[in-house]
């Protein structure tokens, strides 16, 4: 078998889990489905940017641009503070 | 030759929306009290509701003040901004509300509020929880 450079043989990271097929671009959904606003109203919503532990995910996995980052993190603590969403916990349902 | 600038914002109208949760251990019956009280308060003072929305008592995504449910009261309105400050204060002042946010609706956030209460977001979200 040859040898692949390439392959470390680390697990599944967060990054492959959001993205099924790796070689897929990344792109920001915002931009791309004209959301101008972001809800802190719709924590189900949300909790497609957050980790296991209700972290908010970092833009270089999920492909947010700058701009809609910044409102999305403003949403999510709007939405912690309503306890809409857990600051902490164990597994997001 | 000096033009005249009034510096008396007070009568400015501005839309808001206020979010507050009140404490479970009150009943339906309290609480729709509390959630009157504010909703006078707004008319009162020359606000305008637009939209008034009870989303029933939830569960929290984690405890306040040993509570694990509240229940919820979601306010648009129009508003001059000095009505902010003192419903703010009665927030503070009432025991039963636990937490609130209210928060100025920009352009973007108007137009979201507008198709959000045409398609009754909130209404199908209330009704699948009877359900």
């Amino acid at each position: 078998m040859a040898y692949n450079r390439n392959d470390k043989g680390i697990g599944p990271t967060a990054q492959n889990k959001i993205r099924s097929n790796r070689n897929a671009k990344k792109y920001c959904r915002f931009k791309r489905n004209g959301i101008k606003y972001i809800d802190y109203k719709d924590p189900d919503f949300l909790g497609k940017f957050l980790n296991d532990q209700g972290k908010i995910l970092p833009r270089r996995i999920t492909g947010t641009s700058l701009k809609y980052q910044r409102r999305l993190a403003v949403a999510v603590k709007r939405a912690r503070h309503l306890a809409l969403l857990p600051f902490v916990t164990d597994n997001v349902k | 030759m000096a033009l005249e600038i009034s510096t008396d914002f007070s009568n400015l109208q501005y839309m808001y929306e206020t979010t507050f949760l009140v404490t479970q251990a009150a009943e339906e019956a309290a609480y729709q009290q509390v959630a009157k009280k504010f909703e006078k308060m707004i008319l009162e003072r020359g606000g305008e509701i637009i939209n008034l929305e009870h989303w029933g008592k939830r569960p929290l995504a984690y405890e306040i003040e040993r509570n694990t449910h509240a229940f919820y009261c979601y306010i648009e309105f129009n508003a001059p901004a000095p009505l902010i400050e003192a419903m703010e204060q009665e927030y503070r002042y009432d025991e039963s509300v636990i937490r609130y946010l209210t928060v100025k609706v920009e352009k973007h956030h108007a137009a979201f509020n507008k198709k959000r209460r045409e398609q009754g977001f909130g209404k199908k979200k209330e009704e699948a929880k009877k359900a």
